[in-house]
């Protein structure tokens, strides 16, 4: 039986060190809402939206209420909307409107987010995929809760170049057109290489093509725990360390397991994965940053970032698989700069560049994420990031991601303030030298050679 | 049978137990296992409950206990026991 001891840990895991479920995101299928009618697509993708979200949220708040666990956000995740909206948009503002009924079904279930305004353009772009990529700065700028991803390389297919230097205008349009919030737009958007169809995380969640009608996935979180349990061993060996993380990590995951498992038994749809990563949260304590600081770095950034960073991420990994029946997303550690209070430190302390970053993530799930730089960034410049990022994930066959904000009018030293969860960040410098050549070659990056496995 | 831990922890004082388990019985709550600790100076006490013969559901019975707590100025958690089950046994 349960004992005192084994109940004090825990609730001192949820009180203290931030444990908490940070998302139940709901996928969903819109590919049976596709009419050639725009006004039919629009009234499909609304009502298939808002019936099978209806209880998501109050279906939370009970499970957080029973179990006493926070569950932090409610979310949903469709289809990309540039396969839906194929046969039913001609224009650029066509695509946008359906950006708005996603906007208006996300607020009329109450959740904070929806993900899946987005295009799978690995390989080529057809005119559907272009016509949404350029709708993409109006989209962000007249909604609220839509997040917006494109998936513009892979280890199989290789980059598309086309849409990287697309990509780059994209994101400088976006932040223009989002100057009056400091270019928050920019934060709702994701350009990804491998991007998985089953991650519950926003900004890049979206419901792949091979997923079922609905499903739910399950994000964790908890860096404050593994920070926490590392206090404990500070003097210990590698060993020791890795075997702690191991530890705490499984712990985590089963809580977000048991949600998983009770929300897909509620809400009578299946259950997709739990996402094992480790995602900060500007709140002191939890932070990724601080984990790699616990480890042994004075701050994050210093010689050795790279090999904690490696460390933290496999061991999460191996302690979180077990604790789960089916793991997937991006399931990893999380190093976003705003989000995390440790990051911004380091980077407000020197320690911290945009290459040392670029270099962390060769090893931890995701990418250069919520990064504000210069608004007088070249486009060029932001596509040059962009497949830097892409090769990355295409060589190592990960998941990268690039979320970097381009703050209009702003320049290197002063902050910028997104609220909420999204947090606050210094604009860091961008290396000055140009890459347009490099952009304007126009084409595609072909797959690598190890990618050929048949 | 469903199961439920309930803690209470906070500075000790005359008639926690006894405010806390009148409060089960009024609603039909079978106690299974009481342990108590003091833990830095504060009463620290965890139930196991069984709730399947009390009328309320989990989420009032969650309410209220919370309410209780901060009448007598302890705080009082009310939880399914699997989230323990999960985190601590394989």
């Amino acid at each position: 039986m349960i004992n005192i001891f084994e109940v004090n840990e825990t609730n001192k895991m949820i009180e203290q060190e931030n444990l908490d479920v940070r998302t139940i995101t709901m996928g969903i299928s819109l590919l049976d809402c596709i009419d050639s009618d725009l006004e039919i697509l629009k009234k499909n993708i609304y009502n298939k939206i808002t019936s099978k979200a209806r209880n998501l949220v109050k279906t939370g708040e009970d499970i957080s209420m029973e179990y006493g666990i926070p569950i932090v956000n409610k979310r949903i995740s469709v289809t990309p909307i540039a396969l839906i909206g194929g046969s039913a948009c001609h224009t650029s503002a066509d695509y946008a409107g359906i950006a708005r009924v996603l906007d208006q079904a996300a607020k009329e279930v109450s959740v904070n987010f929806i993900g899946g305004y987005s295009a799978l353009v690995s390989k080529g772009m057809t005119p559907a995929d272009e016509m949404l990529i350029r709708s993409i700065p109006e989209a962000l700028s007249t909604t609220d809760r839509v997040c917006s991803s494109v998936n513009v390389g892979s280890t199989k297919t290789g980059i598309d170049m086309d849409a990287v230097k697309l990509m780059g205008e994209v994101v400088l349009e976006t932040a223009k057109a989002t100057r009056d919030q400091d270019s928050l737009g920019c934060a709702k958007l994701v350009v990804f290489c491998n991007a998985p169809d089953d991650n519950p995380f926003m900004a890049g969640a979206f419901h792949g093509v091979t997923e079922g009608d609905c499903v739910i996935n399950v994000g964790v979180s908890g860096p404050g725990v593994v920070k926490y349990a590392l206090e404990s061993v500070r003097e210990a060996d590698f060993e020791t360390l890795c075997e702690t993380i191991k530890r705490t990590a499984f712990k985590v995951t089963r809580v977000g397991q048991l949600v998983a498992q009770e929300a897909s038994r509620r809400l009578k749809v299946p259950f997709g994965i739990v996402d094992l990563s480790l995602a900060p949260t500007p709140a002191i304590g939890d932070s990724v940053a601080e984990i790699l600081e616990e480890i042994g770095l004075e701050k994050a950034g210093a010689p050795g970032t790279t090999a904690a960073l490696a460390l933290l991420n496999d061991q999460v990994k191996k302690g979180g698989v077990m604790a789960s029946t089916a793991v997937g997303g991006l399931s990893g550690a999380f190093i976003p700069v705003s989000e995390d209070q440790g990051m911004i430190d380091a980077v407000r302390a020197g320690a911290l560049s945009l290459e040392k970053l670029e270099a962390m993530t060769c090893v931890c799930s995701v990418g250069l994420d919520m990064i504000a730089i210069p608004g007088s960034t070249p486009a060029s410049t932001i596509s040059g990031i962009i497949a830097d990022e892409a090769a990355i994930g295409m060589v190592n066959q990960k998941t990268t991601a690039v979320r970097v904000i381009p703050v209009i009018g702003k320049g290197v030293g002063e902050t910028v303030e997104f609220g909420g969860l999204l947090g606050y960040a210094p604009i860091m410098p961008v290396n000055g030298f140009s890459c347009e050549r490099l952009i304007e070659r126009g084409g595609r990056i072909p797959a690598p050679i190890h990618s050929f496995k048949n | 049978m469903k199961k439920t831990i309930i803690t209470v922890v906070g500075n000790d004082t005359v008639g926690i137990i006894a405010k806390v388990c009148t409060y089960l019985a009024e609603n039909n709550v079978n106690i299974l296992d009481i342990s108590q600790t003091i833990v830095q100076g504060y009463f620290n006490m965890m139930m196991i409950a069984d709730t399947s013969a009390s009328d309320k559901d989990q989420g009032t019975l969650v309410r209220e206990l919370t309410a209780l707590g901060e009448e007598i100025g302890v705080v009082i958690r009310c939880q399914h026991e699997d989230i323990f089950n999960k985190m601590h046994r394989i």
